[in-house]
This record gives C-alpha cells, sequence and structure tokens, in this order.
C-alpha cells in the first residue's frame, strides 16, 4: 500500500457506490407497505384559513387520510423547536412565536403547509392535494426587512410588536462614538447582502416507519445531523423518548447548511407512520425545496469605518437588519449575532468596534445557516468596506489592508467583539495569493482584454473566518440551547481492523476517506481495513453532526483522544504479553515495541488478546478495545486567505464572466490535500453564484419570484473558470490536529472579491458600490446611464 | 394500463405503466434502478440524464411509452460484470470529480455522450458547454472538467489532443 495517512491524497473510498450507481439517498428508500405524503402547500404569503374542505380529497382513489393543522394539534404535538435564544440590547429574549408543524389559523408564507394527503402512490397524494378546497382570507404581507420594521408594517404574529425578533448589539458603542468624533475621516457605505436558496441537488426527503410490535419509529431522513433531529423531534415535537426513535441519516446529496435544521415533513411522516400504521414517504419537488428549504442570508447594513489621515482604522460602527422568515428555524437566530457580528474585527485591528442587529419577521421561508452562515456576511461587508475606502481616499487597496492586518506576532489576538483569534498569518496568504495571482502584471491583462472589447477588473478580499463550533459552555452563555462537542467511538476488533463511529456527518466531504486516513496514520492500520461508521442514531453514540467546517477540528479530535486511549490501554495489554514495564512500551505505526529492544506486538496481537483475554491482566484491565471519547473545542478555530479574482465584462451586453480565480487559505492541518482542494473550489463557485447571479426574489407582498431553476439562476459548468487553490499553514493551537476547517472557507472569501474585481472593471465609469448579485441588467444600466471618467487610462 | 417493453442495461423488461408515467419513474419506481436521480422539476438539473438507443436524455423529460422499444442505459448498467468501471466513471473518481454524488449519475451519462460525440476532440470549452444542462452544487466543476478531458482518449483510444491537455 501507498502512503495513506495525513497528508496523502487518497481516492476517496466512498465514490465505488455512487459512481455505479448504488448510494442509498433517503429517496432510494422504499419500506414494505409504503404510502406517500404529499403536502399542500400555501401559495399566499400571508393569509387567514378560513377553512379546509378536504371531503373530495379524502374519498379520491388510493387517499388514506388527510390531516390538517387541527389534527396535529389535537393530537398534543409540539410545535418545531428554536435551538439558539438571543437576548435584546435590554436584556429581555427575543420574539420566539409558535411554529406549528402545519400552519393552524393562518399562513405566513408561500410554501408554509397546509394540509398533508397521504395515498397509496404519489401520484395519487399529489393528484388528491388538488382537490382540497382551502377558504384563504388574505392579509396585507410583507417581504423585505426594511418594509418589516415601517411603522406601518402589517404583523406577521400578532404578539410581535413592529416583527421584531430581537434587537441585540455586540462592542463598545462609548469607546466607538468617540473614535468617529476625532476621526480624520469617516467612509460609509450601505450594502445587501442578497438572500440565497441553498439548492443541495438531492431535494429532502423523509420516510417514516413505526414498528407495529414495539410501537419504534424510525424516520429515515437527509440530515447532516440525525441525532440532533432525534432529540428536537422527540423531546419537542412527537413527545417520544430517545429510546423508542431512531433517525437514520444516510447517503445525502449535499447540504450547505440547509439539511441541518428540523423540518416539518420529518415530524408529518413520522407521526403519520404512527397513525396509520404503514411507513410513509415524503420527498421534496424542487419546486417545495424553494419554498421550504431554509433559506440564506438577506441583510441591509450601514457600515461606517473612522480613518486616519494615513487610512488606519480607528473604529467600526456596523447597524444590520436581517430577515429571519416568518419563523425561527432552528439555529436562525445565532447566525446575524455570534457567526456575524463577532466577525466584523476580520484580519484587521481595528480597536473599536460596535455592532447592533435587528432581526424581524417577514412573510418569507425561514431564514438560517447556508454555508458560511454569518460569516459570508460579515466578510463581504468588510472587504466591500475596505475597497470603498481605498476608492475614496486614493490608497492602494493592497497596501490599505497590508497598514491594517493584525501583525502574525500578535497571536493569540483578542478582537473587540468577543473573539480571540489562535493563529494566523494575514501577510503569508496575502503574498502567496499576489504572486500566484500575477497580480503585479494585471494592468497588461486590462489592455488585451480592452483590445477584444471587454472591461476587466481584479478584486482582492483578506478574509478570516470562525469555524468548529464552538465550546459549550461558551456557546451556551451566549444562548445555544445544546452543547457543540463531537463524539467518537474507535472500535478496534478482534483481528486489527477498525469501526469508527462518529457523530460527524458526511454529505459529500468524504468523511469515510480522510477519517480513514486520520486512523490510519494514528494506528497504522492501512484504511482499506477502517470503516467509518456515521448517520444512524441506532449506532453511533450522541454527536452533534456536520456544519460550520467543525467535521475535522472537532470530530477528528474526538477521534485523536479516543485513539489516545486505545493506545494507553493496548501499551498496558503489550506490557503484560511482553513482560515488560508500560513505561518502557512505545507504539509506532500500527506496532507496541519494547523501547531499546526488538520484542514487539502488531496491534492485531493486541486486539485478539484483548477479546480474547487468556494471557490477560484481566484484574486491572477490562477485556475489549472499543474506546469512546467526547471532544469539547477550547476555542473557535480560525481559518483565513486571500482571494484574488479578475472578471471580463462584455461591454455591449453587461455580462461578467469569472475568468481567473486564486485561493490561497490557511486551514491549519490538512488530511487529504485532493479533498480540500474540491471543498474549496465549490465553495468558490457557491461564492461567485452569489455574487454575479444567485438572488431569492419576493414580490412586496411575499410572493416568491424565483421559485424553480427557470428563475433562480445557479452557476453552471460554463460560468466559473478553473480554480486556482493554493495555501500557507499555520497551525490550529488549540486542537490536537492543529486543523481549522476547510468547507466554508470558499463561500466566504469569494463573493467580496468577485464584486471588488466587478467595480475596478466598471472603474471608468465612477462605480463605488455595485449590490449583489451583478447581473447583466445591473451592469448594463451602469454602462448605459454613467458617465466614462476620462478615458480608461 | 398500458404496457412499455424495452431493454434496460441489456436486460429486456415489460411494464405496465400509466400514461403519464415518465421513463425516470419507470427506472426508479418499476425497476428499483435507483442510481437515476430526480433533482428538479423543471428539466435543468441532469441528475435523471440516462442513455435511450445511445444518447443522452433527459429521463424526467420522457414518458415511460416513448421508450417502448428502446435500449437505455443507466449508471448501474455501466461498468463491466466484473465490476471494473467504465473510463469515464474511472475519471471521475481519479480526479475528485464528486462530493455527495447525487448529480454523478446523470453528470457521468452526459459526459460519455459528450465525448462519443466528438471523436476528433474536445476542448475545455466544449466540455463546459457542453455541460450546460447538468447541475452541480459541490464540485464547483473544476473537476468534472477535468475527468471528462482525460477520460477522451481513453475512451477513444488516443493521445490527449493537446487542446485538452
Amino acid at each position: 500500500m501507498g502512503f495513506e495517512g495525513i497528508g496523502a491524497s487518497v481516492r476517496r473510498k466512498e465514490d465505488g457506490r455512487f459512481l455505479a450507481g448504488r448510494g442509498n439517498y433517503v429517496d432510494d428508500i422504499n419500506r414494505p407497505g409504503q404510502l406517500y405524503a404529499f403536502i399542500r402547500r400555501s401559495d399566499r404569503p400571508h393569509a387567514r384559513i378560513g377553512g379546509i374542505d378536504t371531503g373530495r380529497a379524502a374519498s379520491a382513489p388510493g387517499v388514506v387520510a388527510v390531516f390538517t393543522g387541527r389534527d396535529i394539534e389535537a393530537d398534543g404535538l409540539g410545535g418545531l423547536p428554536c435551538g439558539w435564544q438571543i437576548h435584546n440590547k435590554d436584556g429581555s429574549p427575543m420574539a420566539e412565536p409558535p411554529h406549528p408543524v402545519i400552519a393552524v389559523g393562518k399562513v405566513r408564507h408561500v410554501g408554509d403547509p397546509v394540509a398533508v394527503v397521504i395515498a397509496e402512490t404519489r401520484q395519487q397524494a399529489k393528484d388528491a392535494a388538488e382537490l382540497l378546497v382551502i377558504d384563504y382570507q388574505d392579509l396585507p404581507g410583507i417581504a423585505s426587512v426594511r418594509d418589516a420594521v415601517s411603522p406601518a408594517a402589517a404583523r406577521v404574529h400578532d404578539d410581535v410588536v413592529g416583527n421584531v425578533c430581537y434587537d441585540w448589539h455586540i462592542g463598545d458603542k462609548a469607546a466607538v462614538d468617540a473614535a468617529f468624533e476625532r476621526a480624520a475621516r469617516v467612509v460609509r457605505l450601505d450594502l445587501t447582502n442578497n438572500r440565497l436558496i441553498p439548492n443541495a441537488m438531492e431535494p429532502r426527503s423523509a420516510v417514516g416507519e413505526c414498528d407495529p410490535s414495539s410501537g419504534d419509529y424510525t424516520l429515515w431522513t437527509t440530515s447532516q445531523n440525525p441525532h440532533v433531529i432525534r432529540l428536537l423531534m422527540g423531546a419537542f415535537v412527537l413527545h417520544v423518548p430517545e429510546s423508542k426513535l431512531r433517525v437514520v441519516a444516510p447517503d445525502v446529496g449535499g447540504g450547505f447548511g440547509s439539511k441541518i435544521y428540523h423540518y416539518a415533513e420529518e415530524a408529518i411522516v413520522t407521526w403519520a407512520a404512527g397513525k396509520l400504521k404503514r411507513p410513509v414517504k415524503w420527498t421534496a419537488e424542487r419546486f417545495e425545496s424553494f419554498m421550504s428549504d431554509a433559506h440564506g442570508r438577506d441583510h441591509e447594513s450601514v457600515a461606517e469605518m473612522a480613518i486616519t489621515e494615513q487610512g488606519t482604522f480607528l473604529a467600526l460602527r456596523v447597524s444590520t437588519l436581517c430577515n429571519m422568515g416568518a419563523y425561527l428555524s432552528t439555529f436562525a437566530p445565532c447566525v446575524p449575532t455570534y457567526l456575524y457580528a463577532t466577525l466584523l474585527a476580520g484580519v484587521y485591528k481595528t480597536p473599536a468596534i460596535y455592532a447592533e442587529v435587528k432581526a424581524v419577521f417577514t412573510n418569507t421561508v425561514p431564514v438560517d445557516a447556508y454555508r458560511g452562515a454569518g460569516r459570508p456576511e460579515a466578510t463581504y461587508l468588510l472587504e466591500r468596506l475596505v475597497d470603498v475606502i481605498a476608492y475614496d481616499t486614493g490608497i492602494d487597496k493592497v497596501e490599505l489592508r497590508r497598514r491594517n492586518f493584525i501583525p502574525s506576532d500578535a497571536f493569540p489576538y483578542q478582537t473587540p467583539v468577543a473573539l480571540q483569534y489562535d493563529s494566523g498569518d494575514y501577510e503569508a496568504t496575502l503574498r502567496t495569493a499576489l504572486q500566484a495571482a500575477d497580480w503585479d502584471s494585471f494592468e497588461e491583462r486590462r489592455r488585451e482584454a480592452a483590445s477584444r472589447g471587454k472591461l476587466r477588473g481584479i478584486g482582492i478580499s483578506t478574509y478570516l473566518e470562525a469555524c468548529g463550533i464552538a465550546p459549550s459552555k461558551v456557546v451556551g452563555s451566549l444562548g445555544a440551547r445544546a452543547g457543540l462537542y463531537e463524539v467518537a467511538s474507535i472500535r478496534v476488533h478482534p483481528t486489527g481492523s477498525v469501526s469508527v463511529l462518529t457523530g460527524a456527518h458526511s454529505h459529500g466531504q468524504g468523511h469515510e476517506t480522510t477519517f480513514a486516513q486520520l486512523v490510519s496514520e494514528q494506528l497504522g492500520v492501512p484504511i482499506s481495513q477502517v470503516e467509518v461508521v456515521h448517520g444512524d442514531t441506532a449506532k453511533i453514540p450522541f454527536g452533534m453532526g456536520t456544519y460550520g467546517s467543525r467535521s475535522l477540528p472537532v470530530g477528528g479530535s474526538a477521534m485523536v483522544k479516543a485513539m489516545d486511549k486505545i493506545i494507553a490501554k493496548g501499551k498496558k495489554i503489550a506490557a503484560h504479553l511482553m513482560e515488560a514495564a508500560v513505561e518502557d512500551i512505545e507504539f509506532k505505526e500500527g506496532k507496541f515495541t519494547v523501547t531499546g529492544t526488538d520484542k514487539s506486538k502488531a496491534l492485531a496481537e493486541i486486539s485478539l488478546a484483548a477479546y480474547v483475554p487468556h494471557n490477560y491482566p484481566i484484574e486491572e484491565l477490562e477485556p475489549g478495545l472499543d474506546e469512546t471519547a467526547f471532544y469539547d473545542p477550547k476555542n473557535f478555530t480560525f481559518p483565513g486567505g486571500c482571494h484574488i479574482c479578475e472578471v471580463e465584462i462584455e461591454a455591449d451586453a453587461g455580462m461578467a464572466r469569472v475568468v481567473r480565480f486564486t485561493a490561497v487559505d490557511d486551514i491549519g492541518r490538512v488530511i487529504n490535500p485532493m479533498i480540500v482542494e474540491g471543498q474549496v473550489q465549490g465553495g468558490v463557485c457557491q461564492g461567485v453564484g452569489q455574487a454575479l447571479m444567485e438572488h431569492a426574489v419576493y414580490d412586496a407582498q411575499g410572493q416568491l419570484l424565483t421559485g424553480s431553476y427557470m428563475d433562480y439562476t445557479m452557476p453552471r459548468a460554463e460560468d466559473v473558470p478553473d480554480i486556482k487553490v493554493g495555501s500557507e499553514t499555520t497551525l490550529c493551537t488549540h486542537n490536537p490536529l492543529g486543523s481549522k476547517g476547510c468547507g466554508e472557507v470558499g463561500a466566504i472569501g469569494s463573493p467580496p472579491a468577485v464584486m471588488n474585481a466587478v467595480v475596478d472593471a466598471l472603474k471608468q465609469y465612477n462605480v463605488r458600490h455595485l449590490d449583489m448579485p451583478a447581473t447583466p441588467e445591473k451592469i448594463w444600466t451602469i454602462m448605459r446611464d454613467g458617465q466614462p471618467a476620462m478615458a480608461a487610462e | 394500463m398500458p404496457q412499455v417493453t424495452l431493454t434496460v442495461n441489456g436486460k429486456s423488461h415489460s411494464v405496465e405503466v400509466e400514461g403519464r408515467t415518465l421513463l425516470v419513474e419507470l427506472l426508479r419506481e418499476k425497476l428499483a434502478l435507483t442510481g437515476t436521480h430526480v433533482g428538479c422539476d423543471t428539466s435543468q438539473c441532469g441528475a435523471c440524464v440516462v442513455h435511450v438507443d445511445g444518447r443522452s436524455i433527459k429521463s424526467c423529460t420522457m414518458l415511460a411509452m416513448q421508450a417502448n422499444g428502446a435500449a437505455v442505459t443507466t449508471i448501474e448498467g455501466l461498468a463491466q460484470a466484473d465490476g471494473t468501471l467504465h473510463p469515464m466513471q474511472e475519471m471521475f473518481r481519479e480526479h475528485h470529480a464528486l462530493q455527495c454524488g447525487f448529480c454523478t449519475p446523470g453528470m457521468v451519462m452526459s459526459a460519455i455522450d459528450l465525448v462519443n460525440m466528438h471523436p476528433d476532440g474536445l476542448t475545455e470549452h466544449e466540455i463546459r458547454e457542453g455541460l450546460e444542462g447538468n447541475l452541480c452544487r459541490c464540485t464547483g466543476y473544476h473537476n468534472i472538467v477535468k475527468a471528462i478531458a482525460a477520460a477522451w482518449p481513453l475512451m477513444h483510444n488516443k493521445q490527449a489532443p493537446a487542446a485538452a491537455a
């Protein structure tokens, strides 16, 4: 076998089944006697439900049952819970209105479930759902955050005054105000972070089953965290103890955050399976994904930086309005607060920062974490603001960044917004990226493009993010209603093969390979003999799942801890077998050796002795070689880096195209560089999508206008160039692997790099700022209306 | 109900369908060939691409009855009986052209048709243009393009043309 430990680009173990068409996604699962659910959803943004006539639907061919919110209510089910509580500036808790599984009395967004029809076939359920007669009395709807806070706005929830979920702040307001008073200059930028729809390629799906003899439930669901779903659905919605509920998230076709949350359909199929004594399957059609998967972003912000004459940042003041949608999704409240405002220092030593965030309800789909979650919003705001400062002051944009970087010898670095960065070298990632992107020769490329009738621009972003969420005690004090550790069991079997049971969940990340490499490195077992088990609450211990780039820094650290226990126990067994002192046993490359001798025992010999304990220190040691460890992180991790983008704009049509992209990231220790590059490339592609194409658009009343791939533009192969990926590494100082996480860096660093490039390409039109997405229409309008500043130099 | 007779991955089937049954529903629900996926409802994503009489089609856009008498190949029918992968599958694996795997069957089927249709060479630009009907949310397409370029010479038994290298 070739080298397959830490640092090897091992080809993925999971690919064989995916490439052969033998993946096991939820919609591929069919249970004997299975029924099909179809959900009739509101097509109104906001309406009172006068009544629902289910008669014709209930008697349609194949229909077994029709349920409405009243049936759910009558059975005593709870609403969908929110997992994070934010407190207002005055210390009072946020508004937390009920989130019924199926709407009762009122619908509050297009896509809100109104009734579920369950039938023998998918088509019969769908046909019958058309026969439901729903008496809607329309109410005024609101979609935008600005409309939501206007004094005349209708209320989304009757008892939420002003539609405000919370009004929160962080930082030292007095210090910021004082710095603004004495600043040589203040630069202000108003900007929007466009609302996105995550669009994992696999639509959400759920199959519920209830064992008729035991009454135990099983739910197969497209989830990034099956244990979290079991806890939330069991404890808060169905009132079923963990011991009676198994949740399985098998192969899952992409998540990007959207499959973290506990969704209504999971509860509906599980509950209905119990009621009807038959398995029930629901799979979203894509139009349902658009109107029921949690959306992302949707901020309106005002950002102001106080600076000196030389462009040194003195203080940052930010005010953000963010959209929660109609109900609170599972982790929604923490995204625009602790995952956003705490990141506003970025890579800069801005001494004072104050941010206030007002979260509001609107008649739109709930908004929650989407790849990057809060950090892309913070990075976009900051990196656009820095470019605008450069524009306003005439200071070179690279030089301006350098003047304000946190220097590499300043770590650990305490920011004014709570976080303490452990490591980083922003000058190093910048230098490497400038070189890799041929920054200095850009003007030649600009001229060459001009000769082809294209406007070429270059943009940079130097970013930082926080991953590996996070110490449980800290997040608990910030309002999390969950712990955020991770768990791993390392089970060395009698003949020396290994099972890794992890609470992390793979939905594209390649954990079956990366984690096997980690085990191979530590225990000296070939990866072919390492099995990674995830996604089934009946098999794995209680772990928190995968999001926030936490699988390796948190989940991998739990594995290291469990393997340390395996090695410690193995040493005791080896000492017994080789009649040596435990202190004299060393473990290396799969062998326990008596130091200074040629006496050694392979791991498989030790494990066999552990399970067949004939010659074994049975008085002191339990048999078996199976250890579990929970790892609670000491801090967030702080990946960062520099992204450089070049775009070309068709001078006559306004179409912007990314023609070069360079990403140099510091993500700490890398296990599989091939997988990391893939994560960065995919993340950058989503960032390019946000910058140039993607936008979830509502009309003023809350009707979703981008409800399919015909209206919501997704990046396709032609829309992105080859993405050059590089790295500069500083290790995370507080986890045993030194890893920081790589899943989100691409989506966080790239949007401002793309937009800075677009603005640069349009410099002859004196453009200071342009909101995402930079569609051809917006750019064309600028070129039509704008006055070219003197001929381009 | 009408009857459809067709060959799928070399095996003959006669199946009762509704007039409105889509080819993808026949494959997934009647024949349990769940490798072919459904990712959208507007024929935009390409997760359902299969070959019908040798050409790639979106099986969500064809009625099962239209496939009467046709020879259909799905992702399950690409590898040899001994499990040896098709060169396109092998290059997807080699170049890390898949992450979550959901778009992969459709991507691979589209890619094979694309390579077949370009016996004289295939540029990166042609590959990107040729993938117009397939969405991937994970990879950023970068490695998919590489995998297809690498499969071209293997499928045509040639050295890679300079343009694709």
